[in-house]
């Protein structure tokens, strides 16, 4: 069954919207959106990186993704402005990822590939590893989901009920550093955020409680990883974007949803 | 004396400003102690020492072990971003049943609430669900940070009523932040005065009266904090007020 790159795309793009999807959420209640987007973007660097010496792009993408996070974590709330920071340490990553891309001589790299993804050349290693990292996340934001909903609706109520606020955000730092560095084969750097925020978004509207929300966004999620693959297929487009497209798409109708209820 | 927690001398530090300088606090089960003072005093800085969000630079604060705490913060936004029923809010961090649930809502006066959204409540009707929150697991110490922020005076007045019922059927102690003078000298036990440090402290009556506590608004407003403070103390007298100090004397 796996011989199909096609199946192969399938269930690496499920993967990802599955674990995307609870992680999402967390990303849109604490308004971490730019924050998910500047450790997918330093992630260009840790490809650069593992090229250079030779590991594996995951486990490049993987260190990149997380020091990205912990230090945008650290450097919060000292003299600058949460969107600020971002905005400076985004962009400066991509551009050095870039840069370093182009001293990798004798090396032809796609860079196409990694900035928006080539879930068609999935391959069975690439999908022990997507799988893997989306069952840890999973496993993770599971295990620690009440205590992640208590730190994200106030860290004081947290804190008076015996859980480490900073802990929880340490957690959800890695699960996204996970989440971007499984991701990366699927969507590419450029679009590893709309998978966590558009779906996650996308379900605000018809949930009533954080659980319901995370099932109805990795829902949408699914139906924008198997719908835009099938897209894709049938009109030649780039799959990555057209994944991404549907998941716009979805939140479009669910928006107008919200609006024609009032 | 079986204190729940104290604090032994100590010095607080947050963003580079000293916010408590050698702090001396007890607290004994079952007291009502409310800490006043003006703003940027220290007083919900001491209380997020007291729940081990904020560390001191030195000095000791001892918490009985297993102590249960309910904090009610001075204010909560949630993300209008995050669906949350109040019935769902009630169960975190620790999962109850909707009958608890339904049970500790009419409790807090607020029955019908169980569905609703927490981003669509009213300021009292949200203060209620807090607290309704803070009082689940039978605390031995309910902390309120400014509880009645946002309230009109009746609204605070029967949420300090409340919070008396409260402390009479759980006969847990009870520490609250107020920067009004006269709903304190009402309800509680005992008055911490705190401006950075402790300024002044005792029962409600001698607070009000004490030297400390005027120049803590002023002299140069010639006391009209202070005065305007205990005009409005007797303008209250008639309705509210009334109640709390007879409620207080037996």
């Amino acid at each position: 069954m796996l011989d199909s790159f096609l199946v192969r795309a399938a269930l690496a793009g499920l993967g990802v919207a599955l674990a995307a999807a609870p992680l999402g959420c967390f990303v849109v209640w604490r308004r971490m959106a730019y924050f998910g987007e500047a450790t997918a973007h330093a992630s260009i660097l840790g490809v650069a990186l593992a090229l250079s010496f030779n590991m594996s792009v995951f486990a490049g993408v993987l260190v990149v993704a997380l020091i990205m996070a912990t230090t945008v974590s650290t450097l919060s709330g000292r003299g600058y402005a949460m969107d600020t920071l971002l905005g400076v340490m985004a962009h400066s990553a991509i551009a050095f990822g870039l840069v370093a891309v182009s001293f990798l001589d004798g090396m032809r790299i796609d860079l196409m590939a990694y900035l928006f993804g080539d879930i068609l050349a999935v391959g069975r290693v690439d999908l022990a590893v997507i799988w893997g990292g989306a069952l840890l996340v999973l496993a993770l934001v599971g295990w620690r989901w009440q205590q992640l909903l208590i730190s994200t609706v106030s860290p004081d109520l947290a804190q008076a009920g015996g859980i480490d606020p900073k802990r929880e955000q340490l957690i959800l730092t890695i699960a996204l550093a996970v989440v971007v560095a499984v991701a990366i084969k699927v969507v590419g750097v450029l679009l590893i955020a709309a998978l966590l925020i558009i779906p996650a978004a996308a379900a605000r509207p018809l949930a009533q409680t954080p659980e319901r929300m995370a099932a109805i966004a990795a829902t949408i999620g699914a139906i924008s990883a198997l719908g835009g693959l099938q897209l894709a297929y049938q009109f030649d487009t780039p799959t990555g974007p057209t994944i991404v497209s549907l998941a716009a798409g979805l939140f479009a109708l669910t928006s107008l949803f919200s609006l024609g209820r009032g | 004396m079986n204190a729940l927690v104290t604090f032994k001398d100590v010095n607080l530090s947050y963003g580079g400003h000293k916010v408590l300088d050698e702090v001396n606090i007890s607290i004994a089960a079952g007291e009502i102690v409310t800490i006043v003072g003006p703003n940027g005093s220290g007083k919900s800085s001491l209380l997020r020492a007291l729940i081990g969000a904020l560390k001191p630079v030195s000095g000791q604060i001892t918490r009985a072990s297993g102590l249960r705490v309910g904090y009610v913060p001075q204010k909560l936004h949630i993300d209008p971003t995050l669906p949350m029923t109040v019935t769902r809010f009630l169960s975190l961090p620790v999962k109850i049943t909707d009958m608890e649930a339904s049970e500790a809502l009419a409790q807090a006066g607020v029955p019908d609430l169980g569905p609703r959204q927490m981003s669509n409540l009213s300021g009292g009707q949200f203060q209620r669900v807090l607290l309704a929150r803070a009082l689940l697991h039978k605390p031995q110490l309910l902390l309120l940070d400014e509880a009645t922020q946002g309230l009109d005076q009746p609204g605070s007045a029967a949420f300090y009523r409340h919070i008396e019922k409260v402390r009479d059927q759980l006969n847990c102690a009870v520490l609250m932040i107020s920067h009004e003078l006269h709903v304190v000298m009402s309800a509680s036990d005992r008055v911490i005065c705190l401006n950075g440090h402790v300024c002044c402290e005792g029962k409600p009556d001698v607070v009000a009266s004490a030297p400390e506590y005027r120049a803590l608004f002023g002299t140069g407003t010639g006391g009209a904090l202070a005065l305007y403070r205990h005009d409005h103390d007797h303008a209250h007298g008639d309705g509210c007020d009334h109640d709390h100090s007879s409620e207080a004397a037996k």
